[in-house]
């Protein structure tokens, strides 16, 4: 065990931080570009220089980096602040996918444009009646020819509205029980027959959208996986999404919390040196290190070929509370201002405001914090299944409600 | 980088958790807990064959001079096993303190003895209640004798000597003081706690000889030099008995039927065990980097042993009452070993300072980080 850079190591990031420090994009240069085009401009600098998805093969568009350099990659990266988080979908979860389940000639075709950023992709996984019960998703695909035609709804698509390319499980077979009858494709977000259509989340942003599907047609050639195989190509998407999800940092961290109890006043002190204070700040940074140390630990097993396992599910499900009880913290020490969210008057930005109307989202998304602890008691600990009433029967005949 | 103990050391792990299998079970255990002996004597000796008591002892005083990482490795053992031994006070307290500060003469008087395991040492910090500081210590000493109270001192009674934290007029308040305990002016009385699996005592000295262990004013500074040492090794102990406390929760509620199947099987029961490994798996992960930042002497020990140290006194007693929880009325029978990690759960958790302590001393350390 050694925490510490071995001399390759500390060469690796010595030449990572100085190309950082070189490479950051100035103000000039995003001043006038929107959020996806500073992403973009960002990622391709990253690409273009070898340091885009350094794990990645270098035919993929990758540098061949050992887990452990990605791991020095990120600090480095996080080091310096700047991460967009539109790629992550495509990068950390259909690519990993793709990788997996696709042809050479599709990787080859795919992964290259994710790395640089060209392409944007989104997950068309969740449906109005499959959610957490993801395998009850009803959007149906038929066989015609050497295609597939694909009618019915997702809902709650990241990023849908400007995405080039999707990943997506569809029901190709209603008779059979609910999880045998799934299989995955992905295809071009263009294709004739999508309309999508933004959703309005509690913040007022529109991050997620409805996606609607009429006739649309995908190539069979664009099947990852078999016939019936889906569920089982979705879970590889699935693990890796909880992994990404769980190593976020996010904006409102220990650090910038830490920062504020420093600034603000309780008792006419800083508000650090309130024991309670104390306290609680410290319970955070115990599970903020806990995670680190977590991820390091499966990046290790990733190193020697594992896939992410259900173990991964630890990070989201943490480190989504603690965002929000961090956040709502946050606001308590700003007093009677925590509220404000007004751009002119706000602290640091309307941060931890902005934080706390997302945490919401992050305890849902990927999997609500139920579903995780039924994962880890299922799959980790080896515990019994939930009571199902669906189980063994034909999917059409399984019992909906009012909808 | 690398994250993962060696071979070498799982081996020493698969090893110690066969031996303490055999020779540590529950009902060894409870014979302590029921019986007169402070300690179990047999597995002490057993133990010190074994050469745990010498583990980073330097061979040239008699001992293996492994790594702390091997140390880390018996503590997580001897904490699943809720071994009844005066290990920790030994160990990570006496024997780490006359690693920190003591002459060579010191050295040599102790620590071939204490590899061997015929010596006992321990650690006398607190004086009642409420946190010791070096302004609230009564005991000092005077012309090389000692006067003054401590209490609780694990091992009190069964230790031949103890390092005794005495208050003083120079430097930072306090000295350390090396006292044989069977000698004159030294008096000492078992004192019952909440585990009897591990016996405690209080000590009086009235003129004890003693013999300073390290400089005079620095004795402050070297009891947190050695707290946050202990704090990484006591971690690891309280992982292993918070994983013991799961696998107990686990078994009963998979072989328990209420409404029809195994309790295990109904979701309150199978969050709550999944959140009992949430926390050990943090827990554990943070003890990584204590006996990592432990064994390198890094200077980010003071963070890394107060993160393990929270995690793992939160990990424990949190694992020890759901597991209770999970045993229904059973478990809260005296014929259950439930009881055990109740119970050791929390003595670990106050023994060198409790949560809040521990909460304060992170923070702490990372203020000093900043400022530097
Ligand atoms: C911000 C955000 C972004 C998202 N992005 C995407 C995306 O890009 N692509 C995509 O496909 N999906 C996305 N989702 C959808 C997300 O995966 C689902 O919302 C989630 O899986 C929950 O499904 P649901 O909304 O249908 O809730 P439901 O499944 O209806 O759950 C409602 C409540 O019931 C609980 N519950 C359900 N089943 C059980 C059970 N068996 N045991 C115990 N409790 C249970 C849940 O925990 C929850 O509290 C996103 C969601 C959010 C909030």
């Amino acid at each position: 065990m050694d925490f510490s850079d071995t001399p390759a190591e500390a060469a690796f990031r010595a030449e990572a931080r100085a190309w950082l420090e070189a490479n950051q994009p100035t103000e000039d240069e995003l001043s006038g570009l929107d959020g996806l085009e500073q992403a973009r401009l960002w990622q391709k600098r990253k690409f273009d220089a070898g340091w885009a998805c350094i794990r990645w093969p270098k035919e993929y568009g990758g540098r061949g980096a050992s887990a452990i350099e990605q791991v020095i990659w990120n600090q480095e990266e996080a080091r310096t602040g700047t991460t967009f988080g539109v790629f992550g979908i495509g990068q950390g979860m259909a690519a990993p996918t793709l990788m997996a389940w696709a042809t050479e000639e599709q990787k080859l075709e795919h992964l290259p444009p994710l790395a640089s950023g060209e392409h944007i992709w989104c997950q068309l996984f969740s449906e109005p009646a499959g959610g957490s019960d993801l395998a009850a998703l009803r959007t149906n695909a038929v066989k015609d020819g050497d295609e597939w035609v694909i009618n019915g709804q997702k809902i709650w698509t990241t990023g849908a509205h400007f995405s080039d390319y999707a990943i997506l499980v569809l029901r190709t077979d209603p008779n059979v029980p609910k999880h045998k009858g799934l299989t995955y494709f992905f295809l071009d977000m263009k294709s004739p027959g999508i309309e999508v259509k933004p959703i309005k989340q509690i913040s007022g942003d529109s991050g997620f959208n409805e996606v609607y599907f009429t006739d649309v047609r995908v190539s069979d050639a664009q099947r990852l996986g078999a016939v019936g195989q889906g569920w089982q190509v979705a879970l590889t998407t699935l693990m890796n999404e909880r992994a990404a999800i769980g190593a976020g940092g996010g904006g409102a961290g220990f650090r910038q919390l830490f920062d504020l109890a420093t600034r603000v006043q309780i008792d006419d002190r800083p508000a650090i040196e309130d024991r309670s204070v104390r306290a609680k700040l410290a319970n955070w940074y115990v599970q903020e290190a806990g995670l680190r140390y977590t991820g390091y630990r499966s990046l290790t097993a990733l190193s020697r070929g594992e896939l992410p396992g259900p173990e991964n599910s630890i990070g989201k499900y943490v480190g989504a509370a603690k965002g929000q009880d961090m956040a709502s913290f946050a606001m308590d020490l700003l007093a009677m201002s925590g509220a404000i969210t007004d751009p002119e008057f706000a602290d640091a930005a309307g941060l931890f405001q902005d934080a706390y109307m997302g945490a919401p989202g992050g305890r849902i998304a990927g999997g609500t914090d139920e579903i995780m602890l039924n994962i880890l008691a299922e799959r980790v600990l080896g515990l019994p299944q939930d009571v199902r009433v669906d189980k063994g029967i034909p999917f059409s005949d399984v019992p909906t409600g009012a909808s | 980088m690398n994250f993962e103990f060696s071979d070498e050391q799982n081996l020493l792990r698969e090893q110690a958790a066969g031996f303490l299998g055999d020779n540590c079970p529950p009902s060894a255990v409870r014979a302590i807990l029921e019986g007169d002996a402070p300690f179990d004597a047999d597995l002490w000796k057993q133990i010190a064959e074994l050469g745990w008591t010498a583990t980073t002892i330097p061979e040239a005083h008699g001992g293996l001079g492994l790594s702390y990482l091997e140390l880390c490795v018996i503590a997580e053992e001897l904490g699943r096993a809720v071994a009844p031994v005066p290990y920790s006070s030994s160990v990570y307290l006496a024997t780490e303190a006359l690693l920190l500060a003591g002459s060579d003469a010191q050295k040599e008087a102790w620590l071939p003895k204490l590899a061997e395991g015929k010596a006992i040492g321990t650690f006398a910090l607190s004086e009642g209640p409420g946190q010791p500081s070096p302004r609230a210590l009564a005991t000092r000493s005077a012309g090389g004798r000692l006067t003054g109270s401590k209490l609780p001192v694990a091992d009190g009674d069964v230790a031949d000597f103890a390092v005794v934290v005495a208050g003083s007029d120079a430097g930072d308040g306090a000295s350390l003081h090396l006292i044989p305990l069977d000698g004159d002016g030294v008096a000492r009385r078992t004192v019952e706690t909440l585990d009897p699996t591990r016996s405690h005592a209080k000590l009086d000295f009235d003129g004890a000889d003693a013999e300073p262990l390290g400089a005079d004013g620095e004795g402050w500074a070297l009891t947190q030099r050695l707290l946050d040492r202990a704090a990484v090794l006591f971690a690891w102990e309280q992982v292993g008995g918070s994983n013991a406390a799961l696998e107990q929760a686990k078994a009963y509620a998979m072989e328990r039927y209420t409404f029809g199947r195994p309790i295990a099987g109904h979701q309150a029961i199978k969050h709550k065990l999944a959140n009992i490994y949430v926390k050990n798996t943090l827990a554990r992960s943070n003890c990584y980097y204590g006996a990592w930042a432990l064994s390198t002497d890094a200077s980010e020990l003071p963070v890394a042993a107060a993160t393990a140290r929270v995690a793992a006194i939160q990990a424990y007693y949190f694992a020890s009452k759901e597991n209770i929880q999970t045993h229904g009325g059973m478990g809260f029978t005296w014929e259950f070993d439930c009881q055990f990690h109740y119970r050791r759960a929390k003595l670990l958790s106050v023994n060198i300072g409790s949560e809040g302590v521990w909460q304060d001393r992170l923070i702490a350390a990372i203020e000093n980080d900043r400022a530097a």
